[in-house]
C-alpha cells in the first residue's frame, strides 16, 4: 500500500511538473466545451436565394414578396435569366434558385396547378434538405386565393382524409442543440484525456529508458499498473465534475437525473478507456506509435458514437458495429440521464455492458503487459 | 546544400526505419475513410418506435401496419397506457411514440376529422425532427390526394441523388489530411528535445529555417501518397464524381498539407515534451477540426462569433476547395480567395515557427 502511495505521488508530480499540463488538462477542454457546444446546429439562419421571374404576373410578384418577407430567405437577386442564376450558385453566392416559369399564373388559373422549379445547391447535405423543406412549405402553403382560379382549388391540407397530426417534443421542446451536445462533448473530452495520456505515459518510460530504473525497484506489476492508471482516472473524474459545473453555470444545463449516477458510470467508463490506453501501450514501442493508434481509435469512437451524426442514420451493419463502441454506450447513457432523467433502473444495462468491456479490455492489457522490456 | 541534403536523408531514414508507424500512417487514413464513408449518413435509416394505440380499429391498424412495414421503423413496444411513455424514452428503446386516441375511427365518422399525436424524445433534436417528418409522411400517404396549387419541382444541383458519400467523403478527405499531417510533425522537434538529440542538431551548421524545412519535406511526400490513396478510394469505392482538374486538386492538397504540417511544426517548437505536443495536436485540434470546418454543421449557420472564429481553421477553407473541385468542377478563378487564405496561413505559420525556434536548450 505504501508502495502504491509513493508510485502515485511520483506520477502526480511528473504530470504536473510540466507547466503546460495543467492548462491542457483543465482549461483547454472547458474552452472547447464552451465554444463547440454552440457550433452544432442544424438550424439555417437564412438561405441566400436567387429568383428567376419569367412570368411577371401578380402571382409571381406575390411569391417574390412573400419570400422577401420571410426570415428564412434572403433574396439575393431577382432576374430573368437562369444562366445568371446558375453562375451565382457556382460562385457560392446563393444556395437556392427558384424559377417562376412563364405562364405560371395562367396554368394555375386554367389547370388548378402549376409547377415551380427549385434548384438547390446540394453540396451541403443538411442545409440542402432543410432549404428544400422551407421552400416547399412556403410554396405549398402560400395563400393563392388572390389569384382567382377558374377551377376550384382545394386547400392542400384538406382532402387528407380528415386527419390531424399533432406532435410534441419531450425533454427539449424548443429543439435546442446545446443540451444535446454538452453531454456528448464532455464524454469525448474526458476520454481523450484518459485514453491518450495513460497509454503514452507508459510508453514514455520505455522510450526514455526510465523503465529500467523502475525494474530494479521492488514495485510489483500490479502497483505499477495501478500507479499509472489511477491518476488519470482521478483527473478524468475531476474534469467531468468541473465540466458539469461549467455546463450548469454557463448553459444553465442541470442534470435531470442523479449526478452520482453520472459519476459512478463515468468511473466504469473510464476503466474501459484507461484499459484501452494501457493496451495500446503494450503494442507500441514509441510514443508516436501509441499516439497514432490511440488517435485512430478515438476518431473511430467519436464519429461512430452518435455524437454528431445519429446512430439511427447509419446502415444496419454500422449500427451493430457501434455496440462494441464504449463511447456510443456512454454518450447515450449520459444524454438519457442528463436530459430525460433516467435512473439506474433504466440505464443499468449500459453500465453492465461498460463494466464487461472494462473487464475484457483491462484484463487483456494486463495480460499482455510486461514490466520488463 | 550538402548539409541540407544530408539532413533530409537522415529524416527519411528515421521515418522509413519505423515500419510500424509507416503502416499506421498509410493504413489508418484509408481505413477511416472507408468506414466513415459508408457509416456517416444524415438521413433516417432505422430507429425504434413505440405505438400507443388505444383504438385498435381498422383505420388505426392501417396506419400502424404501414409504419411497421415502411422499413424505417422498428416497432419496439406496444403500449397500453400513456404513463409508459416516459419509461420508454428513459430506457432509450424508442425515439418516438405514436399515440392514437380511443375512438379513432368513430370520431372520423362523426366529426370528419380524427387526431394522431406523435411524441418524440427531443433530447436528440435532429433525430426527433427527422423521425417525426418520416412518420408524418407515412401517415399522409395512407390517404393520398390530388396535387393542386403550386407544385415545387425540386432539383438538387451538384449532387442530384443527395448521396451521402458525395457530401461526406470530401469532408473526410480534408479532416483526415489535416489531422494526420499535423500529428506527424507535431512531435518532430519535441522528440529530438526529449531524447536529447537536439543538442547535436543545434551544434550543426543548419539554420532554424533549414531544420524546419527538412522536417516538413519528407512528411509532405508521405502526405501526398495519402492524398493519392484517399482520392482513389473516393473515386473507385465511393464513386464520388470528380468534376474538376486533377492537377489543380493535387496542388491544392499539397498546399493544404503544407499548412497542416507547418502547424504541427509550430506546436513542436513551442512544446518541450511529446505528451504536451500530442495533447495539443490531438485533443486541441480533433473536435475543432470536425466541428468548425463545415464537415457536418454548415459554418454559415453558426452563431456569428463562431462563424468568425471558424476562419482560422484551415480545414474550413480546404473543404470549400475540395467540394468545389470535386462536385462543382470549380477552377482557380472561383477558388482564389480560399487559396490565398491558405497561402497566408502557411507564411504566418512558417514565420512564427522560425521565430519561436529556440537555438538554446535550457
Amino acid at each position: 500500500m505504501r508502495m502504491l502511495y509513493f508510485m502515485l505521488k511520483k506520477e502526480f508530480l511528473q504530470i504536473f511538473r510540466n507547466k503546460m499540463m495543467l492548462p491542457i488538462l483543465f482549461v483547454m477542454p472547458i474552452i472547447q466545451l464552451l465554444i463547440l457546444a454552440n457550433a452544432a446546429t442544424f438550424e439555417l439562419k437564412s438561405i441566400p436565394i436567387h429568383i428567376v421571374d419569367q412570368d411577371r404576373t401578380q402571382l409571381s410578384r406575390h411569391i417574390i414578396s412573400s419570400m422577401s418577407a420571410s426570415d428564412f430567405f434572403e433574396v439575393h437577386e431577382i432576374g430573368t435569366s437562369t444562366s445568371n442564376a446558375i453562375n451565382a450558385m457556382d460562385r457560392n453566392k446563393v444556395k437556392a434558385i427558384v424559377v417562376l416559369p412563364a405562364g405560371m399564373e395562367k396554368d394555375l388559373m386554367l389547370l388548378g396547378s402549376s409547377n415551380v422549379q427549385v434548384m438547390i445547391d446540394a453540396v451541403d447535405g443538411y442545409a440542402a434538405g432543410i432549404s428544400q423543406q422551407y421552400i416547399t412549405r412556403l410554396l405549398t402553403e402560400l395563400d393563392i386565393s388572390s389569384v382567382k382560379p377558374i377551377v376550384d382549388i382545394t386547400p392542400s391540407n384538406m382532402g387528407k382524409g380528415g386527419l390531424r397530426i399533432t406532435w410534441s417534443h419531450w425533454y427539449n421542446p424548443t429543439l435546442d442543440y446545446i443540451p444535446f451536445m454538452v453531454p456528448g462533448i464532455l464524454v469525448v473530452l474526458v476520454s481523450m484525456i484518459g485514453g491518450f495520456l495513460s497509454g503514452m505515459n507508459v510508453v514514455r518510460e520505455r522510450e526514455i529508458g526510465t523503465m529500467e530504473q523502475l525494474n530494479v525497484t521492488p514495485i510489483t506489476r500490479w502497483v505499477f499498473i495501478a500507479g499509472k492508471l489511477l491518476p488519470f482516472w482521478i483527473i478524468a473524474l475531476l474534469e467531468l465534475i468541473f465540466g458539469l459545473t461549467v455546463a450548469a453555470v454557463v448553459f444553465n444545463l442541470l442534470s435531470q437525473g442523479s449526478i452520482l449516477l453520472i459519476l459512478g458510470s463515468a468511473g466504469v467508463f473510464m476503466v474501459v478507456v484507461l484499459g484501452l490506453g494501457l493496451f495500446v501501450s503494450t503494442i507500441s514501442d514509441t510514443q508516436q506509435q501509441a499516439m497514432f493508434i490511440t488517435w485512430f481509435i478515438m476518431v473511430l469512437f467519436i464519429l461512430m458514437g452518435g455524437l454528431f451524426t445519429p446512430i439511427d442514420s447509419m446502415p444496419l451493419w454500422a449500427q451493430q458495429l457501434t455496440l462494441v463502441n464504449p463511447m456510443a454506450w456512454y454518450i447515450d447513457l449520459m444524454r438519457r440521464v442528463m436530459l430525460t432523467g433516467a435512473g439506474l433502473e433504466h440505464v443499468w444495462k449500459s453500465i453492465v455492458v461498460l463494466g464487461g468491456m472494462g473487464i475484457v479490455v483491462l484484463g487483456a492489457a494486463i495480460m499482455r503487459f510486461r514490466k520488463f522490456a | 546544400m550538402n548539409a541540407f541534403y544530408g539532413f533530409i536523408r537522415k529524416e527519411f531514414l528515421h521515418i522509413l526505419r519505423d515500419r510500424r508507424t509507416m503502416i499506421i500512417l498509410f493504413g489508418m487514413p484509408l481505413a477511416q475513410l472507408i468506414i466513415f464513408g459508408y457509416a456517416i449518413r444524415n438521413e433516417l435509416n432505422y430507429t425504434g418506435i413505440a405505438i400507443l394505440d388505444q383504438s385498435r380499429d381498422e383505420q388505426s391498424s392501417l396506419i400502424t401496419d404501414k409504419i411497421a412495414a415502411s422499413g424505417y421503423f422498428d416497432v419496439t413496444a406496444w403500449l397500453d397506457h400513456p404513463d409508459q411513455i416516459e419509461d420508454i424514452f428513459r430506457s432509450g428503446t424508442s425515439r418516438l411514440v405514436l399515440v392514437i386516441g380511443s375512438g379513432f375511427e368513430r370520431e372520423r365518422h362523426r366529426y370528419g376529422i380524427s387526431e394522431i399525436q406523435i411524441i418524440t424524445d427531443a433530447s436528440n433534436p435532429n433525430m426527433a425532427q427527422l423521425a417525426q417528418s418520416y412518420v408524418m409522411a407515412i401517415i399522409r400517404d395512407t390517404s393520398p390526394s390530388q396535387p393542386s396549387g403550386l407544385i415545387p419541382e425540386v432539383r438538387m444541383v451538384y449532387n442530384p441523388a443527395l448521396r451521402s458519400a458525395n457530401l461526406f467523403v470530401p469532408g473526410l478527405i480534408a479532416i483526415i489530411l489535416m489531422l494526420v499531417s499535423t500529428l506527424m510533425t507535431s512531435i518532430a522537434i519535441t522528440r529530438e528535445k526529449e531524447t536529447g538529440t537536439m543538442e547535436v542538431l543545434l551544434a550543426s551548421p543548419l539554420s532554424p529555417l533549414v531544420i524546419i524545412l527538412g522536417k516538413v519535406l519528407p512528411y509532405l511526400i508521405l502526405s501526398l501518397i495519402n492524398v493519392v490513396t484517399v482520392l482513389l478510394t473516393a473515386q473507385f469505392i465511393f464513386e464520388v464524381p470528380f468534376a474538376g482538374s486533377y492537377i489543380h486538386f493535387f496542388l491544392q492538397a499539397g498546399l493544404f498539407t503544407l499548412v497542416a504540417l507547418c502547424l504541427g511544426i509550430l506546436i513542436s517548437t513551442i512544446t518541450n515534451s511529446q505528451q504536451v505536443a500530442m495533447m495539443i495536436a490531438l485533443a486541441g485540434l480533433l473536435l475543432p477540426t470536425i466541428l468548425l470546418s463545415g464537415f457536418i454543421f454548415a459554418v454559415e449557420n453558426m452563431p456569428y462569433p463562431l462563424e468568425i472564429f471558424s476562419n482560422i481553421v484551415p480545414a474550413r477553407w480546404f473543404l470549400v476547395i475540395v467540394k468545389g473541385i470535386m462536385l462543382k468542377g470549380s477552377s482557380i478563378g472561383i477558388l482564389w480567395n480560399e487559396t490565398l487564405i491558405l497561402i497566408g496561413m502557411l507564411i504566418v505559420l512558417v514565420a512564427v515557427s522560425a521565430r519561436k525556434f529556440q537555438i538554446r536548450l535550457e
